[in-house]
């Protein structure tokens, strides 16, 4: 335990700006959540595990001597086809089912995903050198990657994009339909099963984007996948499902949030903070609607 | 009645002649017993309560780090015990080592049972997925965390009191399996004393629709915090057990093993049947059973046929195998089935 942050100002800079390059990342992976838990009330323990297996792609193309950053366009298109594949396989049979057979079967499909990473990519942690380069502001007194900028940049890019798809396009109408209400958009002629596949596809190809940015900005291994779902859990129930400025705020608040518990408690702390701050999260909303006589469903 | 009294006077002969009948598997017959523990435990809350928890697995890693750390602080500084590693200057003398492990897993049963109440107060008001993943949560903080503590080993591991050299090298496998044998007898009985009272009616109640049984003038919240006391309580046991069982103890790869141990439970109580007192006891055994064989003849591929197991037990076969039972066998299970009824049914599927 250190308090350089208290120190030293420029160390919170550091942090914070950190915190919210890293926190941009979290909330596109939050928003395939969001979006997948609105459409078809799935919550996916395998999120982070395709968000690696995205990562993977990106660091494959650098060791073959392709540019990384172009896993940012690669990654998402296989990534879209991995998701399909999943749908059709696991996940269609299990959208109408009980909500703890979704969580389960999920959880089932992580530990396989982990593995199978673990036997395709070794279980080294491996990182996609983007060769970008770093700004200092301040006198060096603050250190910024541009890598981490470029893939903040991309992030905003993608989010404006798809936001701008679900708004304008015929799918993304039928999205939005289905999530309202699936019956009703069945009968007006929505085909809810293909719906249900592109929404699936479409988190995917998110997570392959943020997976992509992860590898060039931070390190990839097989078994990091279970924190990047309880960050994006962790974001949606703060801001809410459908509240995208919250997604972005409470994303960005998450990885503040991360960078100071690195700098106060500790790297070897980090991971088991992010798990703590979910627990006093859900008990803090839990007291608070307990006292209107509601609960979290 | 008389018939199942035979029953258990059958299956108790069985697991106090089996360390004798089958020497070579001694260690293979602990480890089942306290699967059947954990999944016994699990039962009370996924079956009975609908609440499905992936928490458990923090009581049984508590059990575990309290019963060594107890065994350990009770006669030497537990400090310079985890920093010298395996290679250990103090050695405990046969009596120490029972007195410490006695001590130990009385403290390892209560103190989970303590931390259940407190945490079960504060999380046990969450619902559906939000409970599942605040436990899913819950669990891997408590490995991280434990993770990064010097004094019961960090990183680095822990390992538990060697067996005192009495009796030979066939006692630590008998007197382990005894130890675990006893736990598993002794968590069934307090089990089916507590599903045959209006306890479990309660907790049926609520997992059937908790806002009605509210409604009806059940404390819901007391008889869901006391399901899981009970549940810490045989877990911290097991863990107990388990960790001198094992002989070495890793915060995320033996204590709190969400990956493996914390799944187990919950997999062991669905493939048996849930909501029923046997279905645990059966499914565990059968996992067991399949899981010994797939980790020797596929080392490696075990995660990528656990993956594979969960999807398809999930998918294709949640009733379990006493739901299947049932379905096929209604009679058996005290269902009166009015024939005419069921021709009725049969027709309009």
């Amino acid at each position: 335990m250190d308090f350089m942050v208290f120190q030293y100002p420029m160390i919170t800079v550091q942090a914070c700006l950190d915190g919210i390059l890293l926190g941009i990342l979290f909330a596109l992976i939050a928003y395939g959540m969001a979006l997948q838990w609105g459409v078809m009330n799935i919550i996916n323990i395998a999120q982070g595990d395709l968000v690696i297996l995205g990562g993977y792609i990106a660091y494959f193309m650098y060791l073959y001597g392709i540019h990384p950053a172009w896993g940012v366009i690669v990654s998402p298109i296989i990534m879209y086809f991995v998701g399909v594949g999943i749908y059709k396989l696991v996940i269609n049979k299990v959208v109408d089912r009980d909500l703890f057979i979704s969580i389960l079967a999920t959880f089932g499909i992580s530990i396989l995903f982990m593995q199978l990473m673990n036997f395709a990519f070794g279980a080294d942690v491996v990182l996609a050198n983007s060769g970008y380069g770093t700004t200092f502001l301040f006198d060096s007194a603050v250190v910024l990657p541009n890598s981490k900028i470029f893939s903040a940049f991309v992030s905003i890019v993608f989010a404006i994009c798809l936001v701008i798809y679900m708004k304008k396009s015929k799918l993304g109408r039928a999205i939005r339909a289905t999530a309202q209400n699936a019956r009703a958009a069945k009968i007006l002629g929505v085909d809810t099963e293909k719906v249900y596949a592109a929404t699936f596809g479409l988190n995917a190809a998110l997570c392959g984007v943020a997976g992509a940015l992860i590898s060039i900005t931070f390190t990839i291994h097989p078994y990091m996948g279970l924190p990047y779902t309880i960050r994006s859990f962790m974001i949606v129930i703060v801001a809410g499902l459908g509240n995208l400025p919250g997604v972005a705020m409470s994303g960005m608040g998450l990885g503040v949030f991360e960078e100071f518990a690195d700098y106060i408690l500790g790297t070897e702390f980090r991971i088991g903070s992010v798990f703590l701050l979910l627990v006093l999260i859900l008990v803090y909303r839990r007291f608070k609607l307990s006292k209107k006589r509601e609960y979290l469903k | 009645m008389s018939k199942n009294v035979l029953l258990y006077a059958v299956i108790l002969i069985f697991g106090l002649a089996a360390p004798f009948v089958f020497p070579a598997f001694k260690v293979q017959l602990s480890i089942l017993c306290v699967l059947i523990v954990l999944a016994t435990t699990w039962n009370i809350q996924g079956g009975e309560m609908g609440y499905n928890t992936f928490g458990n697995i923090l009581f049984y890693g508590l059990g575990m780090y309290l019963c060594a750390s107890v065994q350990v602080g009770m006669f030497f500084p537990l400090a310079e015990w985890t920093e010298s590693g395996g290679e250990k200057t103090f050695v405990h003398t046969p009596t120490q080592f029972f007195q410490g492990m006695a001590a130990g897993l009385v403290v390892a049963a209560i103190v989970p049972t303590i931390v259940a109440g407190l945490i079960g107060y504060a999380i046990l008001g969450l619902r559906g997925h939000y409970f599942a993943i605040c436990t899913l949560g819950l669990g891997v903080a408590a490995g991280e965390i434990s993770g990064g503590i010097e004094i019961i080993g960090a990183g680095q591991g822990f390992t538990t009191p060697p067996f005192p050299n009495v009796g030979g090298l066939e006692a630590r496998g008998e007197f382990f399996y005894f130890l675990s044998f006893g736990a598993l007898v002794l968590t069934f009985i307090a089990v089916r004393a507590i599903y045959s009272t209006r306890f479990r009616l309660i907790l049926n109640a609520i997992r059937d629709n908790e806002d009605k049984a509210e409604a009806m003038g059940i404390e819901t919240m007391k008889y869901k915090i006391i399901g899981w006391m009970v549940s810490a309580f045989f877990c911290g046991l097991a863990g107990g057990i388990m960790g001198g069982l094992v002989g070495y103890i890793d915060s995320t790869d033996v204590a709190f093993d969400g990956r493996e141990m914390g799944v187990f439970m919950v997999l062991m109580a669905i493939l048996g049947g849930k909501g029923t007192l046997w279905g645990p006891v059966i499914g565990a055994t059968v996992f067991h059973i399949f899981k010994e064989g797939f980790w020797t003849f596929f080392l490696g591929w075990q995660y990528v046929a656990l993956g594979v197991l969960i999807v398809v037990i999930v998918i294709y076969f949640p009733e379990g195998i006493m739901g299947w039972l049932r379905e096929k066998y209604p009679e058996k299970f005290g269902e009166v089935i009015d024939e005419a009824d069921r021709k009725a049914q049969v027709e309009l599927k």
